[in-house]
């Protein structure tokens, strides 16, 4: 187990080296920060100025040779845009963004699971058909739209709840959270249905594919031959295998949730890491971007690190392996 | 509880919110910004929102008004003592937010940090750098002598906001984003920052001219159009700026808004190649192939692409009247331009014969290349462009790009044919002159951003002579002139449209549109 850990480390290191080159060849490549940075009425000299007040006057090389230098010793840069180092300003963005992906991924589970299993259960029932037919549309609909829709509706129509912006916040372990209090939760519920409605489809149809897959097994017949309470056969036996497969989706889809908020974010004007990366790729903020885009690949690789790990214990046969 | 009696019950309590929100608006005015602030240091990037919101914490020497006249802002009045000195009289009993006194000294230690502030991605030093020195010949007189004339200074240092002798000594641009640096003489105070999200201000009681309407305004950074329309008819914020063009007809019907509009200092152009002999990368004959000559070299080629395009149609049928047809590099109204100027008309024919007369009876193929997130419309106006031109026997194809490309790209001469835009910051005709039209100068810092590499030594002349002339009527009349060569006689660049700027407010509130699309919250009145 720990060497497995370890080896998915060392992995982690070499992608984060692989993606910082990427990136930083690619923003080099469309185009030069200088042109999007200075004031149009900018002189050439102001030009020379900035590009070398930003280190853009180096040749390529030597810039990344910088940023790697200075990201061995924990500086991901500067930002071009707001003059400070770009990790703080992403971090001080991702408890916005966190708050969200939590309560949107709250919702497509929690109203996700019992709904596809109720529609696995008993997959004839009228219910049941309407929950896969609004699962369809949950998935099949673009998310600007949605988000546009929901704000006209629950925001212009009937005027009950605030269309944009983020609730006041409060400190929580030096994080600024907004969804304690019942301002925030309004504000917030919007935006996280918008991003939940995908998810949610998503886990119902494949929460009911499980269900209806599992049920026929013959571990379902005998636990029920055995005489078990139904409650004990779908609550126990059941779910614990559905799990599984629902797990990974989960944890991909939570990373999804996280680092691609982007259309929610900027709809609802939230003020979180989707919207400033945005932001920064329009502008060519490269610090930012690169370092965001790092910061993503590391959690999603933690993230999946955490699912194989949540994998072996639901599943007592998955062990896992040291490769060979 | 019944299910209507509850609905009932929903629908008085809205009506009961609804009666008390106007009695709520003169405490508070909510403003939703179309493009984030980025800092709140007013010396540290050069960008319109932070302008914007910098001027109601901050004061200059010279402001302002709606249509970019200047008008006294800390100075009370200003004149050129000689061809090289500028007299400013400092305006009397003017507090700093902490309650001290303004002074000379504190714009003198202003100037000096200007053009030092580290990091910055946009700095201001192109408005101070013209000044060689300044002088407090008392402790409201203040004397800047420039390295030549120019009578620009004034209109410069409408960009230069002025902080504290001790805040500019020693601040850094963290202590202004962190509230600590924030002391200012403007009729707004600074209270709240969050990056990305929103800033909160409070007026300033000790304002030394007339007291803002409301008591608190939050801006809050609504990038998203369509958001910002919505959450102005939800109630959430009060006024917008940058209405889309598209749901322009749709506010004017509602009855729960106003909008204001004003003709703004951006002209829409096309620039021409018109400097390379051969072989300009995107110019072919009518079969594709590449060409040799550079048509566009030939002012006859450049007046008939002008007359090729129908403007009216495209600002009624892409602008949705949200654009005035343009003859020259600003509306007539601004200063230094020409009376004589005209927008040219639709003229097919005219521009046949002007094609045949340079050589090109046949016409020729070149690609156009625009921006798809600059400008209003910008994609769509340069599609109508094309098939105006592709009509008049000149295949016009469009290659669209993100703005962070495109200037790149068109910077390094890459393109053959483009179309752009140019806000007279200044709000005079030699802004747009000198970075469109001058030739391409680093040492003088002319034609910056000429992309087209426009060059006439006659226009450089006078341009010269005119920056250099204190006096404004001659100076107008030298900047009209230079409009005149460079537009009507030589048609350096193609002048489209002047875009409409637009803000929609809630009913019973007013705002004076500005062409320089600044908001400005002390400017916004409750009206019935």
């Amino acid at each position: 187990m720990t060497v497995f850990i370890l080896r998915r480390l060392a992995q982690t290191l070499l992608v984060l080296f692989v993606t910082s080159a990427l990136v930083f060849g690619g923003i080099f490549l469309v185009g030069d920060p200088v042109e999007m940075l200075v004031n149009p009425a900018a002189d050439q000299e102001e030009k020379l100025r900035a590009a070398a007040a930003l280190g853009l006057d180096r040749p390529v090389l030597e810039q990344y040779a910088i940023f790697i230098k200075g990201t061995l010793s924990g500086d991901l840069g500067r930002s071009f845009v707001f003059g400070r180092p770009a990790l703080e300003v992403i971090l001080e963005r991702m408890p916005a963004t966190l708050e969200l992906a939590f309560l949107a991924m709250l919702m497509s589970v929690g109203l996700g699971i019992p709904l596809g299993m109720y529609a696995g259960l008993y997959p004839d029932k009228k219910t049941s058909k309407a929950i896969m037919a609004a699962s369809i549309l949950g998935f099949s609909l673009p998310t600007f739209w949605v988000g546009l829709l929901l704000i006209m509706v629950f925001a212009v129509q009937l005027g009950w709840l605030p269309s944009t912006g983020r609730g006041p916040s409060e400190y929580v372990f030096g994080l600024s959270i907004s969804i304690l209090s019942i301002e925030g939760l309004k504000y917030a519920f919007l935006p996280a249905l918008n991003l939940a409605l995908f998810k949610l489809s998503l886990i119902i149809r494949l929460t009911r594919a499980q269900v209806r897959e599992q049920a026929l097994l013959d571990y379902i017949r005998f636990a029920r031959a055995k005489g078990l309470p139904r409650s004990r056969v779908i609550g126990v036996h059941l779910l614990k295998n559905i799990l599984i497969p629902l797990v990974t989706v989960i944890g991909l889809e939570l990373g999804s949730v996280i680092a691609f908020a982007i259309v929610t974010e900027s709809i609802f004007a939230w003020p979180g890491m989707g919207k400033l990366v945005i932001d920064s790729i329009f502008q060519l903020d490269r610090p930012v971007v690169v370092a965001y885009l790092l910061v993503v690949v590391f959690m999603f690789i933690m993230i999946n690190l955490v699912v194989d790990i949540l994998y072996s214990a639901l599943d007592p046969r998955v062990r896992i392996a040291e490769a060979k | 509880m019944t299910r209507l009696s509850r609905f009932r019950a929903a629908l008085f309590v809205s009506s009961v919110l609804a009666a008390a929100a106007p009695a709520a608006l003169s405490q508070e005015l909510s403003i939703g910004l179309s493009t984030p602030i980025t800092s709140l240091d007013p010396h540290f990037h050069n960008l319109s929102p932070n302008n914007s919101l910098a001027d109601h914490i901050f004061g200059q020497l010279v402001r302002m008004d709606e249509n970019q006249n200047l008008r006294p802002g800390l100075a009370e009045s200003w004149k050129a003592v000689d061809e090289t000195t500028w007299e400013f009289k400092l305006r009397k009993g003017v507090k700093w937010h902490d309650g001290s006194d303004f002074t000379a000294e504190d714009v003198i230690a202003t100037l000096k940090r200007v053009p030092n502030v580290p990091n910055s991605p946009a700095s201001f030093a192109i408005y101070t750098r013209s000044v060689k020195e300044a002088i407090a010949v008392d402790a409201l007189t203040l004397r800047m002598k420039t390295e030549r004339p120019h009578p620009l200074l004034p209109n410069d240092l409408v960009a230069v906001r002025i902080i504290p002798k001790k805040v500019a000594e020693t601040a850094k641009t963290e202590d202004f984003n962190s509230g600590k640096a924030m002391i200012g003489t403007g009729p707004y105070k600074f209270a709240e920052y969050v990056a990305g999200d929103r800033v909160v201000l409070v007026a300033n009681d000790k304002y030394w001219g007339p007291q803002p309407a409301f008591a608190k305004v939050r801006y809050k950074m609504i990038t998203n159009s369509a958001a910002r329309v919505a959450a102005l008819l939800a109630g959430d914020v009060q006024m917008i700026e940058a209405v889309p063009t598209a749901d322009i007809a749709q506010l004017k019907k509602d009855a729960r808004v106003s909008l204001a509009s004003v003709v703004s200092n951006r002209i829409i152009y096309l620039h021409m190649d018109s400097a390379r002999e051969k072989n300009s990368p995107f110019i072919t004959d009518k079969a594709g192939k590449p060409l040799e000559a550079n048509p566009f070299r030939d002012a006859r080629v450049r007046k008939a692409v002008s007359k090729l395009i129908d403007r009216d149609a495209i600002v009624s049928h892409i602008m949705e009247g949200q654009a005035q047809p343009a003859g020259q590099l600003l509306p007539e109204h601004f200063f230094g331009t020409s009376k004589r100027l005209k927008a040219d008309k639709y003229d097919p024919d005219g521009a046949k014969k002007l094609l045949a007369e340079a050589g090109y009876p046949e016409g020729f193929g070149i690609t156009l290349h625009t921006p798809n997130n600059r400008y209003i419309n910008d994609e769509k106006v340069a599609q109508a462009v094309a098939q105006f031109l592709t009509r008049g026997g000149i295949p016009t194809k469009v290659e669209s790009m993100p703005s962070g490309v495109f200037f790149s790209r068109g910077s390094k001469l890459e393109f053959s044919f483009l179309l752009a835009g140019w806000g007279a910051e200044t709000g005079e005709t030699s802004s747009p002159l000198r970075s469109l039209l001058a030739t391409f100068n680093p040492q003088q810092g002319m034609g910056a951003a000429n992309r087209g590499r426009f060059s006439d030594a006659g226009l450089d002349a006078v341009l010269q002579t005119a920056l250099t002339t204190i006096d404004d009527t001659k100076r107008g009349m030298m900047l009209a002139a230079a409009s005149e060569k460079a537009i009507g006689e030589l048609m350096g660049l193609v002048p489209l449209h002047y875009e409409v700027s637009t803000w929609a407010t809630r009913k019973g509130i007013a705002y004076k549109a500005r062409a320089d699309q600044y908001t400005y919250a002390f400017e916004v009145r409750q009206s019935k």
